[in-house]
Order: structure tokens, then C-alpha cells, then sequence
């Protein structure tokens, strides 16, 4: 469940850091190298526990599938929140500046 | 148990040969600089700009894992960091799952970063034909 929330929200912010000039300007590249490199560590992760567990894998206990939904939607907002304070230091359209 | 040490420790080593690569880049765009039109093409295709690139890769997918690993209560704010690593055991274990799993992401991470290069290369490749063509004509 991490590795599919992590996932989403790399495939979400190269979408939106894609289309946007105004995304690109805000530092959400950033957001995307974060969410890339960790969905690829727990992709390898996923492929190691598949080929201990085999099928099993696929079959978490309830209680262990809504720990890691809390583990990644956490991941999510605190990627989000290392995003917002960068952006805050870097201050690429002097909003800060101006107060 | 702790495989996200392994790409932490690429991760700096990546570091330590991006600022000697920027070192080099800089020495070389200040005797060039005369030249602005080569600085441009050349600046684009600068090499630390790739390998900040796998920085940024490795340094933010480990620390998402990191806080991950300190979710589960492998990480602890005091020596020796990793819970694993007070018990021989659990060391032993640590050790295994870092060689295979920890050493597995490293090379992921980077065969990722290398795909990426290869591609960006072909494009501004293209993109250097395109514009000589039209300047041709």
C-alpha cells in the first residue's frame, strides 16, 4: 500500500510539474524526485518480500494494510511538507521578500 | 532493517564527485566564457546537472524510507541508531539485508538515473540536428 501511495503521488506531481510552468516555477520537481526515488526503493523492496512470500504477498491482514496506508499517506505529507518549506527558503517569486 | 543505509552511503559518494565535477564545469565555463554561445550549448549539457539529478533520487527516496524504517521502530534517536544493530542476531540479519536488498535499490536507483541520461543525451542530440538543419537552410 506504501509503494502504490508513493507511486500515485510520483505519477501525480511528474503530471502536474509537467503541464505546468507555474508548477515548475514552485519547485514541485522536487516533490517528484522524492516520490520516484523512494517508489523505486520499495518496488525492490515489494519484489524481494513477493519472492519470500509468494502469493501471500498479495493477501496482507487487514490491520497490516491500514497501517500502511497511514505509513504512506504520512509519507505523502511529510514529502509535502519538506516541498513547502523549500519552497518558503527558496522564495522563487519574492512573496516573502515583499512582506 | 536498515537497506536504506546503502543508498545513503551512494548517495554521499554521488556528492563528494558532483562537487569535484562542478569544480571542474567551473573552471572550465570561466575560460570559455568569452565564447558565449558555446558557454550556452556547453552549460546545457553539463554532467553535474545529471548527477544531481541521481543526488536528488537517492538522498529523497532514503529519507522517505528512513522515516519508514523509524515508523516500524528500526531507527532510534540514540547510538546505535538502528535497533537491529544492538542485538548479534538481528546484526547479522541487518548485514544480509542490506547486501542484498539495500544494494539491490542502490543499483535500481541508479540504472534508473542512467536510463534517464541516455534518453535526455538522444534528445538534445536531436535537438542540436534540428537546429543546424534549420540553420542550414
Amino acid at each position: 500500500m506504501t509503494l502504490l501511495i508513493s507511486l500515485f503521488a510520483a505519477v501525480i506531481s511528474t503530471a502536474v510539474w509537467y503541464s505546468s510552468e507555474k508548477a515548475r516555477r514552485m519547485k514541485v520537481g522536487m516533490l517528484c524526485w522524492m516520490f520516484w526515488g523512494a517508489s523505486v526503493m520499495w518496488l525492490v523492496d515489494a519484489v524481494f518480500e513477493f519472492v519470500e512470500l509468494k502469493a501471500e504477498y498479495f493477501t496482507p491482514l487487514p490491520s497490516d494494510m491500514l497501517n500502511d496506508t497511514f505509513l504512506g499517506l504520512s509519507v505523502a505529507a511529510l514529502a509535502m511538507t519538506v516541498w513547502i518549506i523549500y519552497l518558503l527558503i527558496k522564495d522563487p517569486d519574492g512573496v516573502i521578500k515583499k512582506k | 532493517m536498515a537497506c536504506f543505509v546503502v543508498p545513503v552511503a551512494e548517495a554521499v559518494v554521488v556528492s563528494a564527485v558532483y562537487a569535484a565535477v562542478k569544480v571542474k564545469e567551473k573552471k572550465y565555463t570561466l575560460v570559455h566564457a568569452d565564447n558565449s554561445e558555446r558557454f550556452e550549448t556547453e552549460n546545457k549539457h553539463m554532467f553535474s546537472k545529471k548527477l544531481a539529478w541521481l543526488m536528488k533520487l537517492l538522498f529523497g527516496g532514503s529519507f522517505l524510507l528512513a522515516f519508514e524504517h523509524l515508523w516500524h521502530g528500526e531507527i532510534v534517536p540514540w547510538a546505535p541508531f538502528l535497533t537491529a544493530a544492538s542485538d548479534p542476531g538481528d546484526r547479522a540479519q541487518m548485514l544480509h539485508e542490506m547486501s542484498t536488498v539495500g544494494v539491490m535499490m542502490a543499483v535500481s536507483v541508479t540504472a534508473l538515473w542512467a536510463a534517464m541520461v541516455v534518453i535526455s543525451y538522444c534528445v538534445e542530440k536531436k535537438n542540436a540536428e534540428t537546429v543546424q538543419k534549420i540553420e542550414e537552410v
